[in-house]
């Protein structure tokens, strides 16, 4: 049995963990193109899929997105649409004569939307509201002869939209919700009209037609100072765990050459035991973690406001942002050990690694929210590292919590590691049991 | 040193036991060859002796010890060449060495002494800070016997190890087992060399499809079959003539 002092011969077990430590570390410096692989290529996704999404969120925000609309109305209500839709600073109306037109257009993916105005909108509207508001005016005894007409049926009017098939469902809802609420504030600005002329005030308005209820968005704060998220706090993290997680790849990458070449098998020769030879690895490429980790942050810091993009702010947040990376790097190092102990070819490991990065990716929230997802697809979520890392992260930048509070998504973190190597150990240990 | 009771390997799914029942018995200091035709279960034999596969049946003791109550003790015990080159082709001969006989617990400069002073004797001294990867086949060969005795094991096994090198290479690794054998080392060997088995090997066991059909000291089993001139002539006869393809 070894300990980790042995009389006469010192500290063996660290020894020989500093000897696999150093070991890999000269393996990996060789490899200048894994090297640049491992540091350059989450930087660059980085940077595009915050180039992407800034330019996505400026799409709805800042650009105008040009929209067919096809007036059959000709009436006060088709006015106000276009009215309220040039003023929204979202869309660029483009008229267009017909539906078909419009639709072809739209379909073929020259647009992504258009809208049609039916016709006869404006007069069954102020019907429909005449009617109503005849009604209401004849049970207080107020009603007049002007609004006296027979109970007619009025057909309800449609506005119909056409999407670019192509397009995401989270624009087409935006845009959706945008006409609805635009619709409801011109029917009961018709509303508030026609009671107000058939009360004879036509001079003085005597109803406000602004909304009464208001919303606020109380952000948390750190001080007296309102933290604001931006784009990079929710990037950053999302990527960096990302990018993080698919050191699971070289890693069982590593593992697997290890059996092929036939060094795994000389070390099961000698008398060292299988997790000093995972620990070696562990270290190594929990440094290369770190420095990824903190390579986005530099970027984050200092060159996303150099090309336009919202900077990263980590002031008083570092020591708590590198724990985090640490236990996620761990929890990432743990599922590539396991992996690459299971693994007998690389044919194995890389594709099986990477996608399960992926779907690790898709679970933990890095994609969708996780509270947009199906609940059953949420309680899935939960077990997912990268939810824990992704959270804590959060927790860290945007929620402003402190240790105590991120503490169990840390412990979290740790335990899948441990599990996760513990399990490889196991397994290795049983396949090779003598 | 090495007491063999009754070895069998059968492998899963396998037809046939690759050892079968094989008992030997080899003593300190002896320099002893396992020869057999391809497939004969000389590699299956000596992966089971230096606990890289579990036996089927059957025990085995080395110095008195078993991997099953005494396995880091064993494995400091023996050391083992296998055929095929254990080294990291992007380490240099050095490094390599540097980090297998670490995980032997040698360090500091006894661990730098003992390479310099075996890469000498191997004739790498110029080469030891190249990367393996630049080595020829007779180089790497020596680097994989190097880093199987910086321990200085007491038993030692070798699969194979002049399979594949130049006459040169071939006389040096000789010549430095012999040496090892001199200080002690008792050696376990297995080879196609015929030749090489009659001068180098103090015993012998020809084995065929897991079993030894005959065992002895080289020059004796020489004697004893008829029409016999060398070792080969002896394998011929014992294991016959016909090829041994196996898939």
């Amino acid at each position: 049995m070894y300990f980790w002092y042995k009389p006469g011969k010192g500290f063996v077990i660290m020894h020989k963990l500093w000897a696999s430590t150093y070991k890999e570390m000269i393996l990996l410096t060789r490899d200048l193109g894994g090297i640049a692989i491992l540091f350059i290529m989450p930087l660059l996704l980085l940077i595009v899929i915050t180039l992407v999404q800034d330019s996505t969120f400026k799409t709805i925000s800042d650009v105008r997105i040009p929209v067919l609309l096809v007036d059959n109305d000709q009436g006060e209500v088709s006015k106000n649409i276009i009215e309220n839709l040039a003023e929204s600073n979202s869309f660029e109306i483009l008229l267009k004569n017909t539906e078909e037109e419009a639709k072809d257009a739209v379909f073929a993916g020259k647009y992504q939307l258009a809208i049609v105005i039916p016709e006869n909108l404006s007069t069954s509207l102020q019907k429909k509201v005449n009617q109503n508001v005849g009604g209401i005016l004849a049970k207080f005894g107020l009603e007049e002869d002007s609004l006296i007409t027979p109970k007619e049926t009025i057909p309800q009017k449609e506005v119909r939209l056409y999407f670019d098939p192509a397009t995401q469902v989270s624009f087409k809802s935006s845009v959706k919700n945008g006409i609805d609420k635009m619709i409801s504030k011109i029917e009961t600005q018709s509303i508030y009209k026609t009671f107000q002329t058939e009360l004879g005030e036509e001079t003085e308005p005597i109803f406000d037609t602004e909304n009464f209820i208001a919303f606020k968005e109380i952000r948390p704060t750190k001080g007296n100072k309102e933290i604001i998220p931006n784009s990079a706090q929710h990037n950053i993290p999302a990527w960096t765990l990302f990018a993080i997680f698919f050191i699971i790849v070289p890693l069982s990458i590593n593992l697997v050459k290890e059996k092929n070449q036939g060094t795994f098998v000389r070390l099961r020769t000698t008398p060292v035991n299988y997790a000093t030879v995972l620990g070696g690895k562990t270290l190594v490429y929990l440094v290369v973690c770190l420095i990824q980790f903190t390579l986005m942050l530099l970027v984050g810091i200092y060159l996303f406001p150099a090309i336009g993009l919202p900077g990263l702010d980590v002031s008083g947040k570092l020591a708590m942002l590198y724990l985090v990376a640490l236990f996620s790097g761990l929890a990432a190092i743990g599922l590539g050990l396991l992996l690459g102990t299971i693994a007998e070819t690389q044919e194995q490991a890389a594709p099986f690694g990477s996608t399960l990065v992926v779907i690790l990716a898709a679970l933990g929230g890095v994609w969708v929210p996780v509270f947009v997802m199906p609940k059953f697809m949420q309680l899935i979520s939960k077990i997912s590292p990268m939810n824990w890392g992704l959270e804590a992260f959060y927790d860290v930048f945007l929620r402003n919590m402190q240790f105590a509070e991120i503490l169990p998504r840390i412990l979290l973190l740790l335990l899948f590691f441990l599990t996760t190597t513990i399990i490889a150990i196991i397994y290795n240990q049983r396949k090779n049991a003598v | 040193m090495i007491q063999i009771n009754q070895l069998s390997k059968k492998y899963k799914g396998a037809e046939f036991f690759s050892v079968k029942d094989l008992s030997l018995k080899v003593e300190p200091g002896e320099i002893y060859g396992l020869l057999g035709p391809n497939g004969a279960g000389k590699t299956t034999l000596i992966s089971m002796l230096t606990s890289l596969l579990k036996p089927t049946s059957g025990s085995f003791t080395i110095n008195g010890l078993n991997f099953k109550d005494n396995k880091n003790q064993l494995k400091q015990l023996i050391g083992i060449v296998p055929q095929e080159y254990a080294l990291y082709p992007t380490l240099t001969a050095f490094e390599n060495l540097q980090y297998f006989g670490s995980m032997y617990g040698i360090k500091g400069e006894t661990l730098k002494k003992s390479i310099c002073e075996h890469l000498e004797i191997m004739g790498l001294s110029k080469f030891s800070d190249k990367k393996t990867a630049t080595f020829s086949g007779g180089m790497k060969r020596r680097v994989n016997l190097i880093a199987g005795i910086l321990h200085q094991p007491k038993v030692l096994f070798l699969d194979e190890p002049t399979v594949g090198v130049d006459v040169q290479s071939k006389n040096v690794i000789i010549d430095h087992l012999k040496l090892l054998n001199k200080q002690g080392a008792t050696i376990i060997y297995t080879s196609h060399h015929l030749n090489e088995a009659e001068v180098f090997c103090t015993h012998v066991a020809i084995i065929d499809n897991g079993e030894i059909i005959i065992k002895g000291i080289p020059s004796e089993l020489i004697k004893n079959q008829t029409g016999a001139n060398n070792l080969e002539d002896v394998f011929l006869v014992q294991t016959g003539k016909g090829l041994r393809d196996y898939a």
